[in-house]
């Protein structure tokens, strides 16, 4: 058995009013990948930033040992210096520099503090080799994609002679494709004798992946599962992060379909930026009422553009093709024509584009529907916290009140604000992007039952995610997106992973 | 942290209620004090009933534009044009009233759409085209000086009709006339008896507001701070309308003001409009992405920071009684000043009208006071930089302890 690289113990940690960390215990063994779950509060995070020395020592109590030595790290170069290096979920590159400059950023090779440009792009090189990217090491880091940059990540990590390699949510914002490859990696790495700690929410990746699981519930330990000595199922995982038995993760649903509500045909959209390129290709769907259609596709495939577009023409331009509601075309052109036409779009990234996160609750509630709370402009103060209240308590939004600021809720409920504001347009297509990233197990089980309750009063919802359980789980009719094309429909019981990744492969293969 | 999922909302306590609002009331413990502190150091001659009229005079200008200023600050943009707004709009009625001979009652809202106008010609650039609101009114600002040496030639233009200078030197008149003013202490009824009422109504309003919070479980501020505070107000209030009326009452620019200063708070906290521009500059995409026109938005703000910065120039030119190339030289650096140590944020989305206008005067009981004690000019503009770097300073140690 090999030895123990970092041991934390007993970490207690309080905040005014909060114990974070309650006698925490983690014990790393030297060249494995061990996974640190929990439901998102339950101290991962917090935990993490102890060991970095963003809380310095003295702040907490307890030890750590690191390499058979008590560390007391009061700053993050303290933990640097030893080689313990963590990758942020948001990801701390600056996009207008290259992949070099990132690299070296704040170490860079230089002499009296002239930077040898040589030296710095064959380390660059060297270092990209390992990882596994081709890029050149003058590509500046805004025209590579989200799953390159968490490479550059890595390779900077590498650049600082690390020891233990910490990944907070490395895969959120990946694809299959590019997760699967950075999971690849990081098993490469392992042979090498690297030892890494991921924090995740998919189990999936983890028990690929993982030596070790410590499951962290309610900022105490809850246990350390040995992936070599027992088989772990997610369920047991699942078990240990929630004190009990998910029965089910997906709500059951007995679907009633209606009418049509949105249809959308031949819709043609160039991109954004570079303006004589054809993003979407004739792009044709349907939503019935009643019905939660899925979006399936790999990262880039054009979900979100797709929707975008079609939300008041908030992504592309030279948009063309007709979009029709209950069969009458409908003009959609400016966001409130599309949320009047009955649309309503809840975004992928809701810190940036769904919340105003300095607002509170009952601000962010009603900001898609002011006039629904306020006659000739002059909003109404009491009615406006009544509709507040009523969503906050039917959406079941944990916080001590409507006034509460959302900066300072969870994700899960921050999404949940964000559905709030959505619902109170009274919308009758609600297009969810990615409405469970970033959310734990608990949140997203209510998430979904959210949406099975909406597809019962009769709206319809087209929803798009990454996560391909998610979609097979709650919709009942899936299209798989594949470079701007539909590629394939599928019904509730043609669907499955592999029939979604045939239709992306094969659709592949053609073009 | 309370997880409670019930509809009832608990009532602050008092010392949760004072660390979340610690910035409001800072502000109006820190006005009180600097007016405490020049009373008593320029022995009592700071409220003294010509100081208090001269005060407002003095400082009008600066909180009429501090209202639109405040607009575009929360809107996440500045405008440091106004200033030069201010001398082309009192260059233009000079000129409309000296030299084309145009009565008063034209020119006045003649300029204040030129000053809209050229509100406008600011925010196209900013809202549609997405220039930077810091270049383009960079621009406005030589432009605008520019056009105000051309169309003057360079010499001041003056004197003003009767008519027009009352805008800034004239008081409400006093029609109620109770005692003989030449003998009684008082000699302006009007100004007391506003006053009083104004005071009276705050009192029956907030009692009002806090009753129809309580009944539908909406917060309150607790009891005593809502009493410290209308006392401080009342007090104050009375005390100033009380020396005003012992001299020639209420002047018409104080009239103005506050007019201006209530349809602004009342806009910015209870309509659609104010509660638009907040959660745009909160977060402009997240803003438009709720169905917001967000360019239309910051069109308008920019129109009425020029309209606001209009009447400005022409209640300056009125009280100079002449039009300047010069005029309103270095305003709009008051004027932002003014916002933030009113607690407005750089970064947009935060700030309050009160808060823009205690700013202000605190700014100008500075001026007049450091005036009055014979301190240079030199002198008074580096103090006024340290008290706006502290109230910032201020606001961002609170944030990061909180």
């Amino acid at each position: 058995m090999s030895k123990t690289l970092l041991e934390m113990r007993g970490i207690t940690k309080t905040f005014p009013g909060v114990k974070a960390l309650d006698n925490v215990n983690l014990k790393v063994r030297e060249g494995e990948i061990h996974a640190l779950v929990g439901e998102n509060g339950a101290g991962k995070s917090t935990l993490m930033k102890v060991l970095s020395g963003v809380y310095p020592a003295g702040s907490y109590e307890g030890e750590i040992h690191f390499d058979g030595q008590v560390r007391h790290f009061s700053t993050i170069s303290d933990s640097e210096h030893l080689g313990i290096i963590i990758i942020h979920q948001e990801l701390a590159l600056v996009p207008l520099l290259s992949i070099a400059e990132n690299i070296f950023l704040g170490n860079e090779v230089a002499t009296k503090g002239v930077i040898d440009w040589k030296q710095t792009f064959r380390r660059t090189q060297e270092l990209l080799d390992k990882v596994g990217l081709k890029d050149s090491p003058g590509t500046l880091i805004t025209d590579i994609g989200v799953g390159k940059q968490q490479l550059v990540e890595i390779a900077k990590a590498l650049s600082k002679k690390v020891r233990l390699l910490i990944l907070d949510e490395p895969t959120a914002s990946l694809n299959e494709k590019d997760s699967d490859a950075l999971l690849k990696l990081l098993m490469e790495f392992r042979t090498q004798g690297m030892t890494s700690i991921i924090i995740s929410h998919k189990l999936n990746e983890i028990k690929k992946v993982a030596d070790q699981i410590t499951i962290l519930r309610d900022g105490g330990t809850v246990e350390t599962l040995d992936c070599h000595h027992e088989d772990i199922s997610e369920d047991r995982i699942i078990k240990g992060m929630v004190g009990r038995e998910m029965e089910d993760r997906y709500p059951a649903r007995e679907p009633k379909i209606g009418e049509t509500l949105l249809e959308v045909k031949n819709w043609n959209v160039y991109h954004q930026h570079h303006r004589d390129r054809q993003f979407l290709h004739d792009v044709s769907f349907t939503v019935r009422a009643g019905e939660v259609v899925g979006i399936a596709g790999l990262m880039g495939a054009g979900r979100t553009e797709t929707a975008m577009s079609i939300f008041g023409k908030s992504w592309g331009h030279k948009i063309t093709g007709d979009v029709s509601m209950r069969g009458k075309p409908v003009d959609v052109s400016t966001i409130p024509k599309a949320i009047d036409a009955g649309l309503a779009y809840v975004t992928e990234d809701r810190k940036h584009l769904g919340l105003v996160l300095i607002n509170n609750i009952m601000h962010n509630t009603t900001l898609s529907n002011l006039d629904g709370v306020s006659s000739n402009m002059v909003i109404n103060d009491r009615q406006e916290a009544k509709v507040a209240s009523d969503y906050r308590s039917k959406l079941r939004i944990r916080s001590h009140s409507i006034y509460q600021e959302t900066v300072n809720l969870s994700g899960g409920n921050q999404q949940k604000v964000v559905l709030s504001k959505w619902l109170f347009t009274n919308p009758e297509v609600l297009i969810l992007d990615e409405p469970t990233r970033g959310i734990d197990v608990g949140a997203k089980f209510e998430i979904y039952s959210i949406i099975n309750q909406l597809a019962a009063e009769g709206k319809g919802i087209l929803m798009i995610s990454s996560e391909m359980p998610e979609l097979l789980g709650t919709c009942d009719r899936i299209y798989v997106m594949n470079e701007g094309r539909i590629v394939a429909e599928l019904s509730k019981a043609e669907a499955s992973q592999e029939s979604i990744m045939r239709a992306i492969m094969r659709s592949g293969e053609k073009h | 942290m309370s997880t409670d999922t019930a509809t009832k909302t608990t009532q602050p306590s008092v010392g949760e209620y004072l660390k979340k609002n610690i910035r409001e009331y800072g502000l109006l413990v820190a006005l009180v004090v600097i007016m405490i502190f020049f009373q008593v150091i320029t022995n009592g001659v700071l409220f003294r009933p010509v100081n208090i009229t001269n005060l407002v005079l003095q400082n009008s200008f600066i909180v009429i534009m501090a209202l639109g200023m405040l607009l575009i600050i929360v809107a996440g943009h500045i405008d440091l044009s106004v200033g030069s707004i201010v001398a082309f709009i009192g260059a233009m009625s000079a000129i409309m009233l000296v030299k084309w001979g145009l009565p008063a009652i034209v020119v006045v809202p003649l300029a204040i759409l030129m000053g809209a106008i050229m509100g406008a010609a600011q925010g196209y650039w900013v809202a549609y085209q997405k220039i930077p609101s810091f270049i383009v009114t960079l621009a406005g600002m030589l432009v605008f000086r520019g056009m105000t040496y051309v169309v003057l030639s360079g010499r001041p233009v003056g004197p003003f009709p009767k008519e027009f200078q009352v805008l800034s030197t004239g008081f409400v008149p006093d029609f109620l006339s109770i005692t003989d003013p030449s003998t009684s202490l008082i000699k302006n009824y009007v100004a007391l008896v506003a006053v009083l009422l104004l005071v009276g109504y705050a009192f029956y309003a907030g009692l009002r507001e806090r009753r129809l919070n309580a009944a539908n479980e909406t917060e309150n501020e607790p009891f005593g701070f809502f009493a410290v505070q209308m006392a401080i107000i009342g007090v104050v209030a009375i005390f100033i309308g009380f020396q005003l009326s012992t001299y020639r009452g209420l002047p018409n620019v104080l009239v103005i003001m506050g007019l201006l200063i209530a349809l602004y708070a009342f806009v910015t906290t209870r309509t659609t409009i104010g509660r638009r521009i907040y959660a745009m500059g909160g977060n402009e995409k997240a803003a438009k992405l709720s169905g917001i026109n967000t360019e239309r938005l910051t069109f308008y703000t920019f129109v009425n920071m020029g309209a606001l910065a209009a009447l400005a120039g022409m209640i300056i030119a009125a009280r100079l009684n002449s039009a300047t190339p010069k005029a309103g030289v270095g305003f709009e650096l008051d004027v932002i000043a003014a916002c933030f140590i009113g607690g407005a944020s750089a970064s947009g989305g935060v700030g309050k009208i009160t808060g823009a206008v205690i700013g202000a005067f605190i700014m100008g009981v500075m001026n007049n006071g450091m005036s009055i004690m014979g301190i240079g000019i030199d002198y008074q503009q580096l103090i006024k930089g340290l008290v706006l770097l502290a109230a910032v300073f201020f606001d961002v140690y609170n944030k990061n302890k909180g």
